[in-house]
């Protein structure tokens, strides 16, 4: 299954901002927590992750700072700021009120009982 | 593959990737560092997933994106990078720091530089109006500020001591020399003098600007390169200057205040004696951040200027017209000389020598070559009356002169086309131009000091 572009870009903000809500991460370690909260079905091309960041910077939501990686390379760490929790819950409300009504309409649509008329 | 040689042909990928990367304009080099950060880590899963080098830098490459879209989300993430920022601090970023304590020190020296300027007047030498006096004006002018401007890149290169002292012997000497020698007022000497000073003194800064590596070439191209962009930003304030005191005047004329007196005396030579400082810090904290003027200029002007003398050559051929020798007509070609000289330093400054011959390279051979055909034929019509007029210190500065840089473009046609037929690379070039930087600047300094004892102070 290969999920539409679309919804891929819709998504991209709210998941960093989750994944950064996890706790202090990285653009590599990000993509990779991606892959395994979708089961591999949500891919991105690795280097659009990084403007995306880069906005969520811009916009206070997240923060940066340089770092050292486990074998002493420069590395970027970004991590969720008090706009960005609020942010984040923000989106989560948006995103349940999409899912419910999905849901809701999806159980009458493809059920297979009579629809109501 | 042996694994050390799939390790270092790994670094030569990504170094190759990371070029790349850093030719696209919206992607400033830190963004390249974290991107490469990325791009290793995903090698490094790659490979313990039991790829070679080869495959892991491929998917790695292939899963980051190809550049050209990468560039172009950075692009809409940051379209102010495509305008490349002309204000210096943009608040946050990690040079700031350095910038600011920069700009302090530059804006000091600025002011410094001013109140030297008008220190004298304390004196009562007055530097405008109908009884100024303008012939220690003009002999002192660049020593009033070149100083400020040495201090400045003797402290930003962090000079040691005993190199301060070196730097400070120049100046003093200049000093001494305009000061103390008894030149007939108003004569050719002082005037000689006072147009050379200028070149002995900024050469001078050079030394500083290098960090006292003067014998380093590169070090020296730097330099050409420090000075056209200077020059460029000097003319650049001085017009806006320009404009700021015309509406002084008119803003003030208008309530019935002649501003005229303030704006000759204050608002003119301060900002002239400043802006040579902060001109300087502009250039310094720029360098990077804007695409150079001087090369571009050069790209512009360089296949006029050939057109320009090719018709020349060929209307002086066609009408059989002699170069009438006037009293001027050899400071004019040493001037054509000079300006076709800096015309091929900042196309050689900007081009990268590794790059096989093309077709500007021609047009720049066009161009040394015609003029030194133009100057022949005038340095011939001279010659031949040389006798009738006598060794001037005008004439000889100016025939010096014409012969320095007659000899600088023979020698440059000579490599410049050697390096066409490929029979020299273009660095030869580049070392010949910076090699020769030590004549212009001997030179300088023997019109400044030793004309005068010459000729008599004449």
């Amino acid at each position: 299954m290969e999920i539409g572009k679309d919804l891929v870009a819709a998504s991209a903000t709210p998941l960093v901002l989750a994944i950064l809500g996890e706790g202090e991460s990285w653009g590599y370690a990000i993509i990779k927590r991606v892959g395994e909260l979708s089961g591999g079905e949500i891919e991105w091309t690795d280097g659009m992750l990084y403007p995306l960041l880069h906005r969520l910077e811009r916009n206070e939501w997240v923060e940066a700072k340089w770092g050292k990686s486990e074998t002493g390379r420069k590395r970027k760490y970004y991590r969720l700021t008090d706009q960005g929790l609020e942010e984040l819950a923000n989106h989560k409300r948006q995103w349940e009120v999409v899912d419910s009504a999905l849901r809701d309409v999806w159980m009458s649509a493809l059920d297979p009982a009579p629809r109501p008329a | 593959m042996a694994r050390e040689d799939g390790a270092a042909l790994l670094e030569e990928r990504i170094s190759e990737w990371r070029a790349h990367l850093d030719r696209r304009q919206a992607i400033r080099s830190v963004d390249v560092e974290e991107l490469e950060d990325h791009l290793r880590a995903q090698v490094e899963t790659l490979r313990e997933a039991g790829l070679d080098e080869d495959e892991a830098f491929l998917v790695g490459v292939k899963r980051m994106g190809d550049l050209d879209s990468l560039s172009r989300e950075f692009a809409l993430e940051y379209s102010e990078r495509l305008w490349k920022q002309l204000v210096v601090s943009s608040g946050k970023g990690e040079t700031s720091t350095g910038v600011g304590r920069d700009a302090l020190v530059a804006v000091g020296l600025a002011i410094a530089a001013a109140a030297a300027l008008k220190a004298p007047a304390l004196f009562g030498l007055k530097f405008a109006g109908r009884d100024a006096d303008l012939s220690f004006y003009r002999l002192n002018l660049c020593l009033l500020v070149f100083p400020f401007l040495a201090v400045f890149f003797a402290w930003k290169r962090g000079l040691p001591p005993w190199g301060w002292g070196w730097l400070a012997i120049p100046f003093v000497a200049a000093g001494l020399i305009v000061n103390l020698l008894p030149f007939v007022p108003e004569g050719h000497t002082e005037s000689l003098a006072a147009l050379h000073l200028p070149i002995a003194l900024w050469l001078t800064v050079g030394i500083a600007y290098v960090g006292g590596q003067w014998r380093s070439g590169e070090g020296r191209m730097n330099y050409i390169r420090f000075s056209g962009e200077w020059f460029i930003y000097y003319s650049l304030i001085a017009l806006g200057g320009g404009v700021l005191t015309g509406f002084t005047l008119f803003v003030f004329r208008a309530i019935g205040v002649n501003m005229e007196p303030i704006a000759e005396n204050w608002i003119i030579p301060c900002g002239a004696a400043g802006a040579v400082l902060i001109g300087a810090w502009l250039v310094e904290s720029k360098q990077s951040v804007i695409e150079n003027m001087a090369p571009v200029l050069t790209l512009l002007f360089t296949p006029l200027f050939a057109l320009l003398l090719l018709v020349f050559l060929g209307t002086m051929l066609w009408t059989g017209n002699p170069i009438e020798v006037e009293r001027e007509v050899l400071i004019g070609f040493d001037l054509l000389l000079a300006l076709v000289l800096g015309l091929l330093l900042y196309a050689i400054s900007a081009r990268d020598p590794l790059q096989p011959p093309g077709w500007f390279d021609v047009l720049q051979v066009v161009l040394v070559v015609s003029a030194l055909l133009v100057d022949a034929f005038a340095l011939w019509a001279i010659l031949a009356r040389i006798n009738e007029y006598g060794f001037t210190p005008n004439r000889t500065a100016a025939l010096g002169e014409n012969l320095i840089l007659l000899v600088n473009l023979g020698w440059s046609a000579v490599l410049y086309t050697k390096f066409l037929m490929r029979r020299s690379r273009f660095v030869t070039l580049e070392r010949w131009q910076t090699g020769y930087v030590p004549v212009y600047f001997v030179w300088a300094w023997v019109v400044v000091g030793l004309f005068p004892v010459l000729f008599g102070f004449r």
